[in-house]
């Protein structure tokens, strides 16, 4: 569902809080070494299984003795940089492949096409269980499996975009001026279809988050002793009947993050897509200028 | 053509163009492909200082012919020389340097120039790619402004800010930033106002003036055409039906399809007796081009038996005066032309 937004600004309420909890989960994952208060690898086999909010773990230790909080933390960072590096994937191969094919056609465009055809009709996790099976399991694999299961859509998008740019006067009168296809290509048109496209690579940050914990949950992903949610979600999991909060908090964190990401790109979509935006209301306006001061305004002239 | 002197040779010569479009893109099926026919076998010169209009309805190709003047589209057959050279199968480089010599106007000012970017920066740009040093294209702009009477400031401005008038100044600005021999306007006022057409259009005569600046100018306004331009070709279904100078063309009309626009015109006096001739139907498609004269179906001087067989040629009825057309106005008594190869442009 898309929430109309009324008032024009980026900063809806919905924005604010979202925008400001993921800014809090960043600095958080960022500064993890300095802020957490124990070392995330560390065990103490007198502390296991402590529950929640006991003496020194606020969020409890797992089966080792290791104190949840750090841990948490410290994967945030593994888990948010390997999202972010999904989606850097994307726009670096999905976005330049999409413009050129959608600028030259040809057979190179058909292609690709066929290619990212095959790729799209595969399941995303199936292809990423066929990468990980030829080039084995570990952090690197899954990323790039995940990333290259994103760049279809990606170049896909890109290219119906530049396609009905192409026929824009602006580029004609570029080509006329006899610039080279590159830099209309990508001074010209690039910053024009740019901005749809911005909201759909937040939106993909959310997905790749949940995607690379499907992926470390299933013991195919990041590797022990790296950790990321995923990971943790796995030792919950396996761990239930101990301590549910080490199952809850990770499960509780992915899903505030993706969903936070998905209304924060909401809000962004819909403030880079004029048509969704409303003019303020003219209620204002009639309080400040009404009728009946107009006319008493002008009486006294 | 090859006896004239150096002097005396038309800058831009257009000979036999043709232009098809392929509808149907099934590479298998080559055989069976319908064409649009845009322009067919199109001939004309286009002199040094002058401004040549083309004129004709919308979907008759006018257009196009102004592109493949400009190498902007491959052109199918006939040959176009630029000043003295043959540009017709010219390599990527040359036509790199033949771009500073031709620019263009568009019909939609405020479509021509990149939303996300800057009046100064679209202004500039071609300078740079075109490696023209900043001291020097920076004292470009500066007179072109002047010249086109917009204060500077307008330059820091995002072309959303501006309006039609002053924008389609501004991108007559960039079309002379490199200092063009040649300028193609489609329908550069079509888009405008009234009131700010004239302004655009006395730039243009101003330009002609001042720095003898070669413009093709295409439009389907009799009156804007009759203004500006020196010589006029108008055109019907991708082929010229009449050529001339305005006086020649307006003065003296030979081809029907010509009296037909010319008498369309709406009355200057309220009082003054005018006679309308009506097109009847529309413009015929361009898909399957039947032999014979393309106006035939809505001419009223239609002969059946010559007109429905044989296309007449262009053929100069003197002074520089073509036309085609089997029998032309004011020659209507006489026996029909046959046309004759030798005075035909070729």
């Amino acid at each position: 569902m898309k929430r109309k937004n009324k008032t024009g600004t980026f900063f809806t309420p919905v924005v604010i809080v979202t925008g400001l909890f993921l800014v809090l989960i960043v600095i958080v994952s960022l500064f993890s070494d300095v802020i957490a208060p124990y070392d995330p690898l560390e065990t103490n086999v007198t502390d296991i299984y402590e529950p929640a909010f006991s003496e020194g773990h606020i969020f409890g230790t797992d089966g080792l003795g290791r104190d949840l909080f750090s841990r948490l933390i410290c994967s945030a960072k593994t888990s948010i940089l390997n999202a972010i590096l999904i989606v850097a994937i994307e726009v670096v191969i999905g976005v330049p492949l999409g413009l050129i094919c959608g600028w030259y056609r040809g057979p190179l465009d058909s292609i690709v096409m066929r290619i990212w055809d095959v790729i799209s009709a595969i399941p995303p996790l199936l292809l990423s269980f066929i990468l990980i099976a030829v080039f084995g399991k570990g952090m690197m694999t899954g990323i790039a499996a995940i990333g290259i299961s994103y760049i279809p859509l990606t170049t896909k998008t890109a290219r119906s975009m530049i396609m009905t740019e192409k026929k824009a006067v602006y580029v004609e009168a570029a080509r006329s001026m006899g610039f080279s296809d590159a830099r209309i290509i990508f001074v010209h048109i690039l910053p024009n279809i740019i901005t749809p496209m911005i909201s759909q690579f937040t939106l993909d940050i959310g997905t790749a988050i949940t995607s690379m914990a499907t992926l470390s949950f299933l013991g195919l992903g990041v590797q022990a002793p790296d950790a990321d949610w995923g990971t943790l979600l796995r030792d919950g999991m396996a761990n239930l009947y101990n301590s549910t909060t080490l199952l809850f908090v990770p499960a509780i964190c992915v899903i505030a993050v993706t969903v936070s990401i998905n209304l924060f790109s909401d809000g962004v979509q819909n403030y880079l897509d004029p048509s969704s935006r409303k003019l303020p209301s003219f209620k204002k306006y009639d309080k400040k200028h009404s009728l009946k001061k107009l006319a008493a305004s002008s009486e006294e002239a | 053509m090859s006896d004239m002197s150096k002097n005396d040779r038309p800058f831009i010569s257009v000979r036999h163009l043709k232009k098809y479009f392929c509808l149907d893109n099934y590479k298998l099926a080559k055989a069976k492909a319908r064409y649009i026919h845009a322009v067919d076998d199109v001939s004309f010169d286009i002199n040094k200082g002058e401004i040549f209009g083309i004129i004709g309805e919308s979907g008759s190709g006018k257009s196009t012919i102004g592109r493949c003047v400009l190498k902007l589209i491959d052109i199918d057959s006939g040959e176009i020389f630029f000043d003295g050279e043959n540009i017709t199968d010219i390599g990527k480089k040359e036509q790199k340097a033949l771009r500073t010599r031709m620019q263009m106007v568009f019909q939609n000012p405020l479509a021509s120039f990149n939303p996300k970017k800057t009046i100064r920066f679209s202004l500039e740009e071609s300078a740079r790619v075109h490696k023209i040093k900043p001291e020097e294209y920076k004292a470009r702009i500066k007179t072109l402004m002047e010249y086109i009477a917009l204060p500077e400031d307008l330059l820091t401005r995002y072309p959303k800010d501006l309006s039609g008038g002053q924008l389609q100044r501004l991108a007559i600005a960039r079309a002379l930033m490199l200092s063009p021999d040649f300028i193609l306007a489609d329908e550069p006022v079509s888009a405008l106002d009234v009131s700010v057409q004239a302004q655009i259009l006395n730039l243009m005569l101003d330009l002609k003036e001042d720095y003898g600046q070669t413009i093709l100018f295409i439009s389907h306004d009799l009156n804007v055409v009759r203004h500006v331009c020196d010589r006029i070709a108008v055109v019907y279904l991708g082929a010229i039906m009449e050529m001339g100078t305005i006086e020649q063309v307006y003065s003296n009309v030979m081809h029907p399809y010509t009296e037909a626009l010319i008498s369309a015109k709406p009355k200057e006096h309220p009082l003054e007796k005018k006679e309308h001739i009506l097109l009847e139907g529309d413009i015929p498609n361009a898909i399957d081009i039947k032999e014979g004269c393309r106006f035939a179906g809505r001419c009223k001087y239609f002969k059946e038996g010559l007109c429905d067989n044989r296309t007449p040629k262009l053929k100069d009825i003197g002074g520089g005066h073509y036309v085609a057309c089997h029998f032309p106005i004011g020659k209507t008594q006489q026996s029909p032309q046959n046309g004759s190869a030798d005075n035909a442009i070729n």
